[in-house]
């Protein structure tokens, strides 16, 4: 598979603190790429090392198979986490400053801008100061100016902060079709909602050091283990049946709706189990839920780094 | 690269010209100093207008020509009235005062016996001009008695100034030392503000872009170093456009000013300058004027050319190096109130640099002192500056020492900014830390 970004052994330290620690990365082209992790776990320093405001002490970093330098920040797009404009400048010369940063002519920006600034509903804020919108408002002219330039790689710290449900989903959106026309996406976050609906990869970084990455589908089924949920209709005591169901298999846990008469239970079974629990249980009564649970990228985000930290 | 400085550079620039406050003390501060210089003119003139009337009540034979009316005081001579008459009439006629001078057989009797009633304290330039008057004649009438006659005794008064003249055979000037290192020292005056207040423009500027978090989405399209440069060569272009605004501005103001209110500029310097001159009798004008030909020359003969050259060259090095500690400052701190404890160490060698330069540039410009400060980086723009006006070579300053403070200031430059960028790098994306001296040292290993 071809990578629009490969790392390999990254270290960097401050002083006498070490915020990347040998850290290897491949992030394939035209995907979604979740970078995970708690607060302080190194995520921010790993982009600004690709974005080149600060450097590794040592370890590579190649963008589309060179060597990462000066002249890739063309094709990079980053949106950080501290984010913010000049207050008092006005919005479409913000804009068009930050674009020719990234190296576009005047002219030309101004027409991407005029495209964008009328794609997400803000033509007539181009003479506005900064200081009289909205957060919200704010945050959709970052998100332009970062696209503007229509980077190879684009780079997205915590893009929802700041954004009301409606917009959040039209930048979620314009992310998904970013995606769909070619682009690479990292997307640090710890908002685990966002990483199932977006992120195809993901890796996890944990004080300093990864402790996960892969393909998100992959690291679900291996993170599997066979628990699942069961919901019988029982007409009559639901009490006994359950002590029953106990003694055969080994269930986590249960509860009895009186009212709808269900009987709702988590089971850990062997793998060869399956189909034997199934043909017995409908001896018992009525199935109407047998489920595997799939463990959601909260759960392996927060089972992976407690493993880590009780000392494996 | 270049592009992406000079993209920077512009909207610095623009950003500062455009800022409100900016433009409303471009357009006020010239109004302000010429308000200023012509209310002082005024109230000066109004103060000196008075010239005050004085009656006289002289019951002697003496003192009938010496009181000749002057600048400060006129007078009004009373006949025939008693004492008490005449301080009647002196209140009810508003005069300034009374000087009774009563009979007696000798002069000195007669000075010993007089008085000068007044409503209340009398103005010291009052009283000095009569004791004068009295001094001198009672200085005639002593010297007469030992056989001195009065056309003698006006000679003997002539008053004397001793000849200056350099080695090399030129006339010179007393004070022109001073008047040198004081053209000197409003250059180097001018560097410091200059330095102070737009080196405060960039230090603010950074801490902007800190606080309002921009700083990041800016560094991710160039490098700190580019910005910071940037940053203050953009704000230096707005503090020299706002400066030639104000010099021609001001100017222009000035020139209106004394046409309308007809402010005699001289009158405001001439008071106090030249003391010496105040006691001059009428004969003296022929060699005032001499004497202000060749201080007209002596000023002509500073070097200009090289003054403003060099002011030049001190102004950018000084500057460049200044306003990079400030942005160094400005990187370091979350906001504005956490940078005094920073500040004060940069303000110092400039103050220093100034009270060095007007106490010692003064009254030996080419002293040890005077070379050590002019050659010290932090304090060669202002004191080398004071030091020039005496030109380079032969009687002003080394060519050497010349060369030697440029070349350190070079140097430092480098010095200076390669560190203070290694702060800014490095400030620019800590937050919520109040810096201390010992982290700002370790921000320059990382």
């Amino acid at each position: 598979m071809d990578h629009i970004l490969v790392a390999k052994n990254v270290t960097k330290t401050y002083g006498n603190s070490t915020a990347l620690r040998n850290i290897s990365l491949q992030i394939p082209k035209n995907s979604i790429y979740g970078l995970l992790g708690p607060n302080g776990a190194g995520k921010t320093t790993f982009i600004r090392i690709i974005n080149q405001i600060t450097h590794q002490d040592s370890g590579e970093i190649m963008l589309n198979g060179e060597p990462l330098a000066q002249k890739h920040i063309a094709s990079i797009g980053y949106l950080p986490e501290e984010r913010g404009l000049y207050k008092g400048m006005k919005v479409g010369e913000q804009a068009l400053y930050l674009a020719q940063l990234k190296g576009l002519s005047k002219n030309e920006a101004k027409i991407r801008l005029k495209y964008w600034f009328d794609r997400l509903d803000i033509g007539d804020w181009w003479d506005k100061k900064i200081q009289e919108l909205s957060k919200g408002m704010a945050q959709k002219i970052q998100f332009i100016v970062t696209v503007l330039h229509e980077p190879k790689l684009l780079i997205f710290d915590e893009p929802f902060s700041g954004f009301d449900p409606i917009n959040a989903n039209i930048i979620k959106d314009e992310i998904l079709q970013l995606k769909e026309n070619g682009t690479s996406i990292i997307f640090s976050t710890h908002r685990m909602e966002s990483v199932e609906e977006l992120c195809e990869y993901i890796a996890l970084i944990h004080k300093s050091e990864k402790i996960l990455d892969g393909k998100l589908s992959d690291i679900k089924k291996a993170y599997k283990n066979n628990v699942f949920n069961v919901g019988l209709q029982v007409e009559k005591d639901a009490k006994e049946l359950m002590q029953s169901i106990t003694q055969k298999f080994n269930v986590l846990s249960s509860e009895i709706d009186v009212v709808e008469h269900q009987l709702n239970f988590k089971v850990q079974l062997s793998t060869s189990q399956t189909g034997n629990v199934l043909s017995e249980l409908s001896k018992m009564a009525n199935i109407n839920r047998f489920e595997e649970t799939i463990p959601s990228a909260n759960d392996i985000f927060i089972q992976t780094v407690n493993n880590k930290d009780n000392g494996k | 690269m270049a592009n992406k400085l000079g993209l920077i550079i512009k909207r610095e620039y623009l950003a500062k010209v455009r800022n409100r406050s900016f433009i409303v003390m471009t357009i006020l501060s010239p109004l302000l100093i010429v308000g200023m210089i012509v209310l002082i003119a005024y109230l000066a003139k109004i103060n000196d207008n008075g010239t005050r009337v004085i009656s006289v009540l002289n019951e002697s034979a003496f003192f009938q020509e010496e009181l000749k009316p002057s600048k400060n005081i006129s007078y009004v001579h009373f006949d025939d009235l008693t004492l008490e008459q005449a301080k009647d009439s002196t209140n009810s006629l508003e005069y300034y005062g009374l000087l009774y001078i009563p009979n007696g057989t000798t002069v000195e009797e007669v000075a010993k016996a007089t008085y000068l009633f007044a409503k209340d304290n009398p103005n010291t330039s009052v009283t000095q001009e009569l004791e004068l008057m009295f001094q001198k004649k009672l200085r005639q009438d002593r010297l007469q008695k030992l056989g001195v006659s009065p056309k003698q005794f006006s000679n003997i008064e002539n008053p004397f100034e001793i000849n200056l003249s350099t080695f090399a055979g030129e006339k010179s000037m007393k004070g022109i030392n001073e008047i040198k290192a004081f053209i000197g020292g409003a250059f180097g005056y001018a560097i410091m503000m200059f330095i102070i207040i737009y080196g405060g423009f960039v230090m603010r500027s950074v801490i902007e872009e800190k606080t309002s978090r921009i700083i990041e989405v800016i560094i991710s399209s160039v490098k700190p170093f580019q910005l910071m440069l940037g940053k203050i060569i953009g704000n230096s272009l707005a503090g020299i456009t706002q400066f030639t605004i104000w010099v021609v501005s001001a100017s222009v103001l000035m020139f209106f000013a004394v046409l309308i209110f007809g402010i005699d500029l001289t009158a405001l310097s001439s008071n106090s300058a030249m003391p010496h001159n105040t006691m001059g009798t009428m004969p003296q004008l022929g060699t005032m004027d001499n004497e202000m030909m060749m201080y007209a020359k002596e000023i002509y003969d500073i070097p200009w050319g090289l003054l403003i050259f060099s002011f030049f060259i001190y102004f950018i090095l000084g500057y460049l190096i200044y306003s990079s500690i400030y942005a160094a400052i400005g990187a370091a701190v979350d906001n504005e109130t956490d940078t005094q404890q920073f500040i004060f160490p940069i303000i110092l060698p400039l103050m220093l640099a100034i009270y060095v330069g007007f106490f010692s540039v003064f009254s030996n410009p080419h002293g040890p002192i005077a070379v050590g400060f002019s050659l010290f980086p932090l304090t060669s723009p202002i004191v080398m500056l004071m030091r020039l006006p005496g030109g380079i070579g032969e009687g002003g300053v080394p060519l050497w020492q010349f060369l030697l403070s440029i070349f350190l200031l070079i140097i430092t430059f480098f010095g200076i900014v390669s560190l203070a960028a290694k702060i800014y790098r490095t400030g620019i994306l800590m937050y919520g830390k109040k810096p201390t001296y010992k982290e700002l040292i370790k921000w320059l290993r990382y």
